[in-house]
């Protein structure tokens, strides 16, 4: 489904992604971890297309698909998703345009019909439940002035609107309460299906709880340097990464 | 009755030689309190001229050449004046109004304004001046600026026609009136409007006006608004310019504001070609609450020039400005905020905003906070800000599958929000909501559509 090789990225010449090798399988659930400033989030925004950051070299299949020529928009019309680690307050666009504007759109690019105002607010409906987000978030503006756990749960109410085929949800666990946390995982593990693949950037053992991975990977200093199946992350949890930056360091 | 008048440079003919051959022939048709006032107009305009860029207050516009070149001078009403129902016929209307046509700056003489509260008057500024000479010496020209502003000046010395509207004490009129100002023509057209309105003690009113051009010739619009608001009278008062790019207007909006008064003043530049809006509020009566607030959308060559001035001439007041702009392509825009806080006008509270979205490198915007504090005890605030569209904001749409014309429509209708979100009168505000979203989309036909009514004229092509 995801196939990364060699993947380079820099922003304003600084190279922040160095050479990352990733493949993401249907059905599977893939957790990355590492510090802070490691290069997670880069990883995530130049995989969604922003434009921001150059790529110099490597190649991203997506369903077979180059999509490092991509616009934005084609990447999440093919069925990618982000759920930022810092969602954007977009005061004076509602969320209810803007997230038919975005169904719509999708189904466009796959040439069904768009939703009418009533399919789409039944569909809201539902979704609103799966995610159990407040009904007022829906009748403002997009996550202006939400908290940071309601724009956590927003993002992850869009990802069910949208029913991408790989969602990266990065450190969509932080800022949540213990309940919220439930909650979110909750709707991850219903939206999972063997056709979709999950990748989650975390710093937390406690989401790989709700959410089991199939495999951890470690990012440090722009390359995947570590890979292992969900007890690296219990061994992260109580041992820090220092560890893995000394064996890093040795190499 | 000949009332093509030369062309000014074809026969060269400047402004004032124009008004000195036919003095006469406008003193003729018109009211007496009108003429009373031409001769020192016509010597404030003999020295000041039309504004250059080196008179201060149109510093960002320079005035001069668009008051150059063949044009017809609309002295008296002519036939196309007369049959306007033709091309105009707003019965798609979807807004319940009184609403009345005033075309090329003369009051179109068919209008029908049934249902008018009792002692509410609407109608012609050249009728009701000679009817009535008692109330118009009470009002007329007493706020405007003619003795030092050239533009005021000339609108003085032709003024003969316009619209009129007094709501009488404690009168409260529901249903927004609505004055529909088009221009239209078979030749390039200076046209010469002045409008009066007069709200006594506790009445209340809203008025919209939108500004059309109905053929694609050029015109040069002069346009005065006077207002007085007596005290706890509310006015809300709204205008929509929807003119062509070869369309040069000037419009003044003087309101004089008593005790506990409240003014509110929106106004949304749709489309223009060169537009100059003076807005005065004078706020002198104590609790008076002045509101200022502007929407311009400019693309191409189009330039806007909002010039604000919030008077507070006595203790206690309040006022608020909120102008937002999103400029295109190489279009030009200019705010100037001038707040005057006289010694006596202590306890003020005065903000003031300038929002600009700029599209392109090559649009520019000038704006300018022109603050004169006399008084200590004062609240007053302002800012401004240039800025292009979020690129967060734009990549945060993107990745949910919207475009990237989309998601600007998205952003500048977003930023253009908070602006509509003041228009207090319902069914205007989502008809102008809408409008704005057309006009992002470039749906909205510039040229012709009828902005409140949404009918449609003739195709032709924008410049
Ligand atoms: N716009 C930018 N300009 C300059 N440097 C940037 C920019 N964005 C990211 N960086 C740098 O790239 C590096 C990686 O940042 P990134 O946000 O990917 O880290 P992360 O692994 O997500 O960290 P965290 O765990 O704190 O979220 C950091 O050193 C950061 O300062
Ligand atoms: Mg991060």
């Amino acid at each position: 489904m995801l196939s990364i090789k060699n993947l380079h990225a820099k922003i304003e010449d600084k190279e922040i992604l160095r050479g990352i090798d990733l493949n993401v399988k249907p059905g599977e659930v893939h957790a990355i971890m590492g510090p802070n400033g490691s290069g997670k989030s880069t990883l995530a925004s130049v995989l969604a297309g922003n434009e921001m950051f150059e790529v110099s070299e490597g190649e991203v299949l997506f369903n077979d698909k180059d999509i490092l020529d991509m616009a934005p928009e084609d990447r999440a019309r093919e069925g990618l998703f982000l759920s930022f680690q810092y969602p954007v307050e977009i005061p004076g666009v509602s969320m209810v345009n803007f997230l038919r504007t975005s169904l719509n759109e999708l189904r466009k690019y796959r040439r069904e019909k768009p939703f009418s105002a009533s399919e789409f607010l039944k569909i809201m409906r539902e979704k609103k439940n799966l995610v159990e987000i407040d009904s007022n978030l829906t009748n403002r503006s997009v996550n202006e002035g939400f908290s940071g756990g309601e724009k956590k749960k927003n993002e992850i109410f869009q990802m069910a609107m949208l029913e991408p085929k790989l969602s990266i949800l990065d450190e969509t666990d932080s800022g949540l309460d213990i309940d919220a946390l439930r909650v979110v995982a909750n709707g991850v593990n219903k939206l999972k299906r063997p056709d979709n693949a999950t990748v989650l950037i975390t710093h937390y053992q406690r989401l790989l709880e709700y959410i089991v991975p199939d495999y951890v990977h470690v990012l440090y200093h722009g390359r995947i340097v570590k890979t292992g199946g969900k007890e690296l992350a219990h061994e992260l949890e109580a041992n820090g990464y220092d560890w893995i930056k000394k064996e890093f360091e040795d190499q | 009755m000949d009332n093509v008048i030369k062309n000014i440079i074809g026969k060269d003919i400047s402004i004032g030689e124009l008004f000195e051959e036919y003095r006469s022939q406008i003193e003729e048709h018109s009211s007496e309190v009108l003429n009373s006032f031409r001769g020192e107009a016509f010597d404030t305009f003999q020295e000041t001229g039309i504004p250059s860029n080196k008179v201060e207050n149109y510093k960002y516009t320079n005035l001069q050449p668009f008051f150059k070149g063949d044009f017809k001078f609309s002295i008296a009403p002519g036939k196309s004046e007369q049959n306007v129902e033709d091309v105009f016929s707003c019965d798609v209307d979807t807004l319940d109004t009184y609403t009345l046509y005033v075309v090329n700056g003369w009051y179109y003489p068919l209008n029908d304004l049934e249902g008018l509260p009792a002692g509410v008057r609407i109608g012609s500024l050249a009728q009701l001046s000679k009817d009535d000479p008692a109330f118009f010496k009470k009002y007329y020209g007493k706020r405007v600026p003619y003795l030092s502003d050239g533009i005021a000046a000339m609108n003085t010395m032709f003024a003969q026609d316009g619209f009129v509207i007094h709501i009488p004490k404690g009168v409260v009129v529901e249903k927004p009136i609505q004055i529909v100002n088009i221009l239209m023509s078979e030749e390039s057209l200076m046209a010469t409007q002045r409008n009066l309105i007069v709200m006594e003690e506790n009445s209340e009113a809203k008025v919209m006006v939108c500004d059309h051009t109905l053929s694609t010739d050029k015109f040069v619009m002069n346009s005065v608004t006077e207002g007085h608001i007596a005290r706890d009278a509310r006015l809300d008062f709204y205008n929509l310019q929807n003119q062509h790019n070869a369309t040069t207007q000037v419009a003044g909006f003087y309101f004089e504001q008593h005790e506990n008064s409240l003014v509110s003043t929106n106004n949304l530049t749709l489309h223009a070609g060169v537009a100059r809006n003076n807005i005065e509020l004078k706020l002198a009566g104590e609790h008076a609450e002045g509101r200022a607030y502007g929407l311009y959308l400019l693309d191409k060559n189009q330039h806007v020039d909002n010039f604000s001035y919030i008077d507070h001439a006595v203790a206690e007041c309040f006022s608020d400005e909120l102008f937002k702009g999103v400029l295109d392509d190489y279009s030009t825009g200019a705010f100037t905020g001038k707040i005057m806080v006289r010694p006596d006008a202590q306890k003020t509270n005065a903000y003031q905003s300038n929002n600009n979205l700029l599209l392109t490198n090559d649009a520019k915007i000038n704006t300018k906070p022109q603050l004169e504090i006399y008084a200590d005890d004062v609240k007053c605030s302002h800012g401004a800000t240039v800025g292009q569209l979020d690129e967060d904001a734009m990549f945060y749409l993107r990745t949910r599958g919207i475009n990237k014309e989309e998601a600007t429509i998205l952003l500048m209708y977003a930023f253009a929000y908070e602006v509509i979100e003041k228009i207090k009168v319902k069914p205007l505000r989502e008809q102008i909501r809408g409008l704005v979203e057309q006009r992002f989309r470039g749906e909205l036909d510039k040229c012709h559509s009828c902005v409140v009514c949404g009918q449609k004229g003739t195709e032709i092509t924008c410049l």
